[in-house]
């Protein structure tokens, strides 16, 4: 330090002021979290004062008429983000063990660091890959031959019905899978990590198979972060929107089959939005945004809440 | 275990094998499919790269352009944002680290922080919109800046605080020995020796945010012209590739297809530059 150190009472003043500058740049967050609540209560308060609970149970959404209610979005945004989970989880799971217990050290860090930089991929991208090669692929391999081959009225018809152009609820879950793939390996990953190497070596001293060691050993001594690291995932997927809107089909109808098409809060709002014509349109959508907030939140603080205590 | 029979141990040996082949179908799979993304992106996207692309801004349908409106809106929404963010949050992750994180109130932040951290970020855009362009009456490439500061700071904030706890408190304590104030010590000396790893903070922050969209359909909206007011709507390479992809026309399609390699390029490239730039600070 060639600079003279300051010892008098300007240095006090500079102290608080510094301290206070910090301190309330932190309050800013908070304000901003708690402004994001604010603002989406009031900005769609008045589609839930017309529509009371009815909004979060009607499935009909037209502009026309002017009423809308939100249970197709609702109802589209937790299957696919179920569904989306249901496919990552298992993928997640066998790819951050096969990481950290069975490849050569060699190969994992570079996958490993490959996994992560894919989980920063933008989701448009995704979207863009979903539209135009995931869905018509799906189209006219598995969706086409699957109605072809439904007889009439049977009930592979009634639950595989819909339009083969790839656009549907299953496309959306596949892509929202692949989405939050990279994330949640990456981060089971770390956390695997944390289990200390004399935990899984007893196990081994006992004769267990490695398999029974990641079932009964290292598994459970993760297990709150894990159910933490799946909320998370389960966190994005409702929130994503880009790659929805681009392939789930974007009809508000309470989705009939399997491969119907549908809609979810986050791509109905991404839609809507900048062309919403009359007031209670663009209030309904962010009353939608407000029930997104409120499952995500949920979501997301338990989520937190689980990590934070198996970091401890 | 119990009763060790050949026919379990061999139960066991099978169950064993099947799972270890599982996992590494799993890794399989999951490389399988991001390899086949990125593989498209490089195959639709690397025949439309050339000087026009940087130098045209968007072409109508049938005529030849490029997209340089939405790279110069992106870097400009995207660069006022992050320097938003990055004052926000060095000082808010600073506090953090160096004041109030072991406080109540310091948990309390933490945990918002991770919360915003994970928020959907289409309901940023819709925040920003009640915020900023309803009450001014239009959409514009600052409401854009500040929906992307409020996606970066979180982040920010977040690598601040782990880097400033990287940290040896020794250093701390030399300084605080030669009378030196709190504040002195952390921005004379802290924040220097940390310096790397902040500029790491802004550049996870700067990937994170350069690729959104959700935010910036209904705060900055877009602009099909060229335009560096960001006083008015303007473009963004991800909008416009949203625009592009959903339109019925090849020539637009294509450009989406080029918009989209150019981001997960220039997203890859950050994160890996800011990558090397953290292990250059962890070596002790």
């Amino acid at each position: 330090m060639s600079r003279r150190l300051d010892f008098s009472a300007r240095g006090a003043a500079g102290e608080a002021l510094f301290r206070w500058t910090c301190a309330s740049a932190a309050t800013l967050l908070l304000a901003a979290l708690g402004g994001l609540v604010v603002s989406l209560a009031i900005g769609g308060w008045p589609a839930f004062r017309k529509f009371g609970l009815g909004f979060l149970t009607s499935t009909e959404w037209n502009p026309v008429t002017e009423v809308y209610g939100a249970a197709g979005p609702i109802v589209g945004t937790l299957i696919t983000a179920f569904a989306a989970l249901l496919i990552a989880l298992p993928l997640a799971i066998g790819i951050s063990v096969f990481l950290v217990e069975f490849c050569p050290r060699r190969v994992a860090r570079p996958i490993a660091v490959a996994i992560e930089l894919l989980a920063g991929i933008p989701s448009i991208v995704y979207g863009m890959w979903g539209l135009f090669v995931l869905a018509p692929w799906f189209a006219e391999h598995i969706q086409l031959p699957i109605i072809m081959s439904a007889e009439e009225g049977s009930f592979v018809d009634r639950w595989f019905a819909g339009v083969p152009n790839g656009a549907n609820i299953v496309t959306a879950s596949l892509i929202l899978a692949i989405m939050i793939l990279p994330y949640m390996a990456a981060v089971f990953r770390e956390l695997l990590l944390t289990v200390p190497p004399q935990v899984r070596e007893a196990g081994y001293g006992l004769g267990c198979t490695p398999f029974e060691v990641i079932r009964h050993i290292t598994i459970p001594y993760v297990g709150q972060g894990m159910i933490g690291v799946i909320m998370l995932g389960l966190g994005r997927a409702l929130g994503e929107t880009m790659a929805v809107t681009f392939i789930i089909g974007n009809s508000h109808r309470f989705p009939g089959s399997v491969f119907d098409s549908g809609s979810t809060i986050a791509s109905t709002i991404a839609n809507e939005f900048a062309e919403a014509t009359s007031d209670m349109h663009s209030a309904s959508l962010v009353a939608l945004g407000f029930v997104l907030f409120v499952i995500t939140f949920t979501v997301l603080a338990t989520a937190r809440g689980l990590l934070a205590r198996a970091a401890r | 275990m119990r009763g060790s029979s050949p026919a379990r141990a061999r139960n066991r040996r099978i169950v064993n094998a099947i799972f270890v082949g599982g996992c590494g179908v799993a890794t399989a799979i999951a490389l399988g499919a991001l390899v086949l993304i990125l593989w498209s992106l490089v195959v639709q996207g690397i025949g439309g790269i050339d000087g026009r692309i940087f130098t045209l801004a968007q072409p109508a349908p049938g005529s030849t352009g490029g997209l340089s409106n939405a790279i110069v809106g992106s870097l400009l929404m995207c660069g006022l944002g992050m320097l938003i963010a990055l004052i926000v949050g060095v000082l808010a992750g600073t506090w953090l680290a160096e004041y109030g994180g072991r406080t109540r109130y310091g948990h309390i932040v933490r945990f918002m922080n991770d919360v915003l951290l994970s928020a959907p970020s289409i309901l940023v855009g819709l925040f920003v919109y009640e915020l900023l362009v309803e009450p001014l009456g239009g959409f514009s490439g600052y409401a854009g800046a500040v929906a992307l500061a409020f996606l970066a700071t979180p982040v920010v904030t977040r690598t601040t605080e782990d880097i400033l706890n990287l940290q040896p408190n020794t250093l701390r304590e030399a300084g605080m020995a030669l009378g030196a104030t709190r504040a002195f010590v952390t921005r004379r000396i802290v924040w220097r020796a940390a310096a790397t790893g902040l500029v790491t903070a802004g550049l996870l922050g700067f990937a994170r945010i350069s690729g959104e969209t959700a935010p910036l359909l209904f705060t900055s909206l877009g602009n099909q012209f060229f335009s560096a007011d960001m006083a008015a709507p303007m473009a963004s390479l991800p909008t416009t590739i949203f625009q592009f992809a959903l339109s019925a026309y090849d020539d637009w399609r294509r450009l989406a297809w080029v918009g989209a390699l150019l981001i997960a390029v220039a997203v890859l490239a950050i994160n890996i530059v800011g990558r090397l730039l953290a292990r250059e600070t962890h070596r002790p």
